[in-house]
């Protein structure tokens, strides 16, 4: 599992190992509260192929980012992981002790977060964080820091005398490729995005985006990316993941979803973003508001706003279905005796 | 650069203020302050009279302006006037034998208490939940609001009065001479225990408190999470990414709390009566020895704002923002 | 555990166009001063000394400048608290002497805190020169040390009286607490229902005293209580070495006569002691209610006591434990 910090890496295109990198199963994070307890997500289950580009999109709110703070086992009090596994090549992140966990930390998973500016400590320079990374997993030669350090900074398109500076120097856009180079250090297996490009205005997002995309090829990581921005991962993503009130109502192959939604929230979704080129369509929005997670309803959480919604959906909650490469969580697509 | 400029051109103006109040204060109080002067000493004559005068600052024949500009001119010159409680010797050089009493008191203590007491903030900060995280800050807060004086009077009589292990008056044995031997050393250190126990206690909290809570709200940020994220250890987290960060409002802090320190210092001196500046000072008040009195406010001030530029100097080097903010 | 145990910063929920909601604020106020231990001892010492300042008749009954021949007199049934030089009554001393205490604290507190308020919120709200201006006296102010000011102030008066004391402590204390007001107003300068008011076309003194102040509330609270903490302190520090009118009944003064006439020295600790202790309770007063405002409104610093943190952690193991057994059923 160690990558090697020479340049072996460059040139393979393809997946670094078989078996999925990454296997959540039943995963549950709760929020300890004096006023009681919040699950901010529910039973979220999902593979990960090695190289695969997951996006999980959703409203604010839908735990997207708790998600992937508790698979990334960076969550902190009052937040906690109430139930479920977290499968990383194989070993059980959430079982792990600390000191283990430091070990796969940076070297097999790395995370960009939203915002560089408050990403990167502000009062040491990029190339001394990246230098915190190197030595804290046993890389002590001052070269080859240096050198790895300016490696990857030339990947994102940064000159390497901004090792030097100090992160409220730089401007926004390289702000954010620096956070991606430094997540870039050891090569990891997988990288965890945060809604990387929110901080910044569209250009640099869809330049941002490309980047990304092709360090992913070169080098053949996976990559999970979460977003509130469907039509950008559009382009960018093999997978969809649709979240909505801390459960997963959809996910599938990105073209699966964007062609032929089944969730109808995911149709809400889709209607929400208009294509910039296709006929002219009134603008259509989801009524209502999600659920409080303090109080989640009995049945599917979507239901109040469901224009689809039977009795049943208020009754019970609805289990993932099953329809070709799709999985959806709604009674429409129950086989034995549902509406179609 | 820039930055340090700045503040040193806020000391020059400050230093400005604090010798225009200086000059004026004496003129616009109720009450003739020659007056005040004269009824103290008894039997004044007029030449001695018109020499206390002429040490205030006050020339009745010459105009207010230059009356100031004199005041300026003799400052500069490091012309304070001459003592009246203490026989005519100059003011200047009665200062310069308490500043080192005073400046190795209250400076020592104070930078202890700074260092010692942000690092029990920071750790109480990072154990949150732990008992000693829930005992300190009551204790802390308690402490801070107990008056110097008083803490001062409780240890001495406690090591003085009942157990009679410790002095309690002066820097060193009356009618020793002041020498650089070991054993003066030794009773320096000996007579300065109790006073600066009582500096100690009294601001330690201070620090401890604006620490833990800006370190409290520092270890929320991103940037420690990222660091989580990469692996650090814990010690390079707390220390380098969360400390480093926190301590910076406290050092800001540093430069409003010296009025503190120095009213403390001033009260324990005199309690103990330890030979230096603030005790002087009261000894000058008591004398309504005004020269003095105006030299000891001005060498005071001085102290503060070279306390202030110094820890601003070390705002600058530890962020690195400010260097480029201007 | 290594790894740092923090809270999250728990969005908070943002305010819309209108102000902030002032009469739940109330509410939350009483409420969070019941459960937190702090603000309990706090306000329960403040009530304490509020009821010995009102009614000092019924706690002593000498009269605490009444002179006497039995100077110097240690603690006995008599005098629970022996006598002073004068042979005054210590604890009648004590006991009367609380109301000039809390009256100084109180009334330095109050003027402090509404001077620092008008410079502070007006040098924020008009901006440009006067800003400028203002904003160099108060860094003057700051910067100066204020004790030794105080004293030399109090040289030029002799015998200074109460009244004078509050004067000259406001005109020392006003600055740091007007700096923390103006940075305040300033942020709160272009908050959204601010400009909302503009728009609506209202008047600028309204804005201010309608809009801002009430946003403000919990920084004129600690203020105040801030102010209070330093006239005791300041105030008792110098009474005790002689600047105040020494024949007024008040703990600073208590403590002057015990230090010139070497209480410490002579065995009567009691003289010394308890006027200081009171000092310190006092301050502590303030300071405890100052800071479990500080926690209640900053839910991050509250302590996360070993015991609630134990009994989080218990019930949710109990929840994981019957969440795997309801699906593997």
């Amino acid at each position: 599992m160690a990558h090697a910090l020479a340049d072996d890496q460059h040139g393979i295109a393809g997946p670094l190992r078989q078996g999925p990198v990454l296997e959540v199963r039943d995963l549950s994070v709760e929020y300890v509260l004096e006023s009681g307890i919040v699950r901010a997500v529910d039973d979220v289950s999902f593979d990960l192929a090695p190289g695969e580009f997951l996006a999980i999109v959703g409203e604010s709110g839908c735990g997207k980012s708790t998600l992937l703070f508790g698979i990334a086992q960076l969550l902190s009090p009052p937040a906690e992981i109430s139930g479920g596994s977290v499968a990383f090549n194989g070993r059980d992140l959430v079982q792990l002790t600390d000191r283990d966990l430091a070990a796969v930390r940076w070297k097999d998973m790395s995370v960009v977060m939203q915002s560089a500016m408050n990403a990167l400590n502000p009062v040491t320079s990029v190339g001394a964080q990246f230098r915190d990374a190197m030595r804290a997993h046993g890389v002590t030669s001052g070269d080859e820091i240096h050198r790895r350090s300016v490696e990857v900074l030339k990947m994102v398109g940064i000159d390497p005398i901004h090792l030097k500076s100090y992160p409220h120097q730089l401007s926004g856009g390289m702000r954010q490729r620096s956070m991606i180079a430094m997540a870039m250090l050891f090569t990891p297996e997988l990288i965890i995005m945060d809604e990387p490009t929110s901080a910044l205005d569209v250009v640099a997002q869809r330049s941002l985006m490309a980047q990304i995309k092709d360090l992913q090829q070169e080098f053949g990581f996976a990559v999970i990316f979460v977003t509130h921005d469907m039509s950008l991962v559009r382009h960018f993503s093999d997978r969809l993941m649709v979240m909505y009130a801390g459960q997963v109502s959809e996910v599938g192959r990105t073209q699966q979803l964007f062609d032929h939604p089944r969730h109808p929230y995911t149709a809400g979704l889709m209607d929400a973003f208009p294509s910039i080129r296709g006929p002219r369509v009134p603008l259509t929005g989801i009524p209502g508001s999600p659920p409080d997670l303090a109080r989640p309803p009995a049945g599917c959480r979507f239901a109040p706003r469901c224009p689809r919604c039977m009795p049943r959906c208020e009754a019970d909650p609805p289990p993932e279905y099953q329809v070709g490469d799709v999985a959806v969580r709604c009674f429409l697509y129950d086989e034995a005796g549902g509406a179609r | 650069m820039r930055f340090i400029l700045r503040r040193a051109g806020f000391f020059v103006l400050t230093l400005w203020a604090a010798l225009s109040l200086n000059f004026f204060l004496p003129r616009i109080m109720p009450g003739n302050p020659i007056n005040n002067i004269i009824s103290k000493l008894h039997n004044v004559t007029p030449a001695q009279e018109r020499a206390i005068e002429r040490s205030l600052g006050i020339d009745n024949t010459a105009s207010i302006w230059k009356q100031y500009l004199t005041y300026f001119s003799n400052t500069a010159q490091g012309k304070l006037g001459l003592s009246i409680g203490n026989g005519g010797e100059p003011v200047s050089q009665l200062i310069r034998q308490a500043l080192p009493w005073t400046l190795g008191l209250v400076g020592v203590t104070t930078i202890l208490a700074f260092i010692i007491g942000t690092a029990i903030g920071a750790i109480a900060a990072w154990r949150r939940g732990s008992r000693l995280d829930s005992a300190l800050p009551p204790l802390f807060v308690f402490t801070t609001a107990i008056p110097f004086f008083w803490v001062g009077m409780m240890l001495i009589l406690i090591f003085s009065s009942v157990l009679g292990v410790l002095p309690s008056y002066g820097a060193y044995p009356l009618g020793t001479v002041p020498s650089f031997s070991i054993t003066f050393i030794g009773q320096v250190l000996e007579y300065a225990i109790l006073p600066a126990l009582t500096l100690l206690i009294t601001s330690i909290g201070g620090w401890v408190l604006t620490m833990r809570n800006t370190m409290v709200t520092t270890l929320t940020e991103d940037y420690v999470r990222m660091a989580r994220a990469k692996g650090l250890p814990a010690s390079k987290i707390m220390i380098g990414y969360a400390a480093r960060n926190a301590i910076l409002p406290n050092l800001t802090g540093f430069a409003m709390s010296l009025g503190f320190v120095v009213s403390g210092a001033i009260l324990v001196e005199y309690v103990f009566n330890y030979p230096g500046l603030g005790n002087m000072l009261l000894t000058a008040v008591n004398n309504v020895d005004y020269p003095l009195m105006q030299g000891l406010f001005l060498i005071i001030t001085v102290c503060v704002l070279v306390a202030i530029l110094l820890s601003d100097v070390a705002t600058a080097i530890l962020d690195p923002r400010t260097r480029t903010a201007g | 555990m290594a790894i740092p145990v923090t809270t999250t910063g728990l969005p908070q929920p943002a305010e819309g166009i209108t102000g902030p909601h002032r009469r739940s604020a109330l509410r939350r106020v009483s409420k969070a001063v019941r459960t937190n231990r702090k603000a309990t001892i706090g306000v329960v010492l403040m009530a304490i000394f509020i009821f010995v300042a009102l009614f000092p008749g019924l706690l002593a009954h000498q009269d605490p400048n009444a002179v006497s021949l039995h100077v110097l007199v240690p603690p006995s049934a008599a005098h629970l608290l022996g006598t002073d030089n004068l042979g005054r009554d210590v604890y009648a001393q004590v006991i009367y002497g609380t109301r000039n205490v809390l009256i100084l604290a109180l009334a330095v507190g109050l003027l402090t805190t509404a001077v620092a308020m008008l410079i502070g919120v007006a040098a924020a709200y008009l901006g440009g020169v006067w800003d400028s201006v203002l904003n160099f006296v108060t860094d003057v102010l700051l910067v100066i040390p204020i004790f030794p000011l105080l004293i030399i102030i109090a040289a030029y008066l002799p015998n200074a009286g109460n009244s004078v004391l509050i004067l000259v402590l406001t005109f020392t204390g006003w600055s740091y607490t007007a700096r923390q007001l103006r940075s305040q107003a300033q942020s709160l300068r272009n908050r959204d229902f601010l400009l909302a008011a503009r728009v609506r076309g209202e008047r600028s003194l309204y804005i201010i005293v309608v809009e801002i102040l009430p946003t403000m509330t919990s920084l004129l609270l600690a203020s105040f209580l801030n102010n209070a903490l330093y006239a005791v302190l300041a105030g008792s520090g110098l009474q005790f070495i002689g600047l105040g009118n020494s024949n007024n009944v008040s703990w600073g003064t208590t403590l002057y006569w015990a230090q010139q006439n070497n209480a410490l020295g002579s065995g009567l600790y009691a003289w010394a002691i308890v006027p200081g202790a009171c000092i310190a309770l006092m301050g502590a007063a303030f300071a405890f209610i100052n800071y479990a405002f500080d926690e209640i409104g900053n839910p991050a610093l509250r302590p996360l006591t070993a015991a609630k943190a134990r009994k989080a952690a218990e019930a949710s193991t109990k929840r994981r434990l019957a969440s795997h057994g309801a699906r593997a059923r």
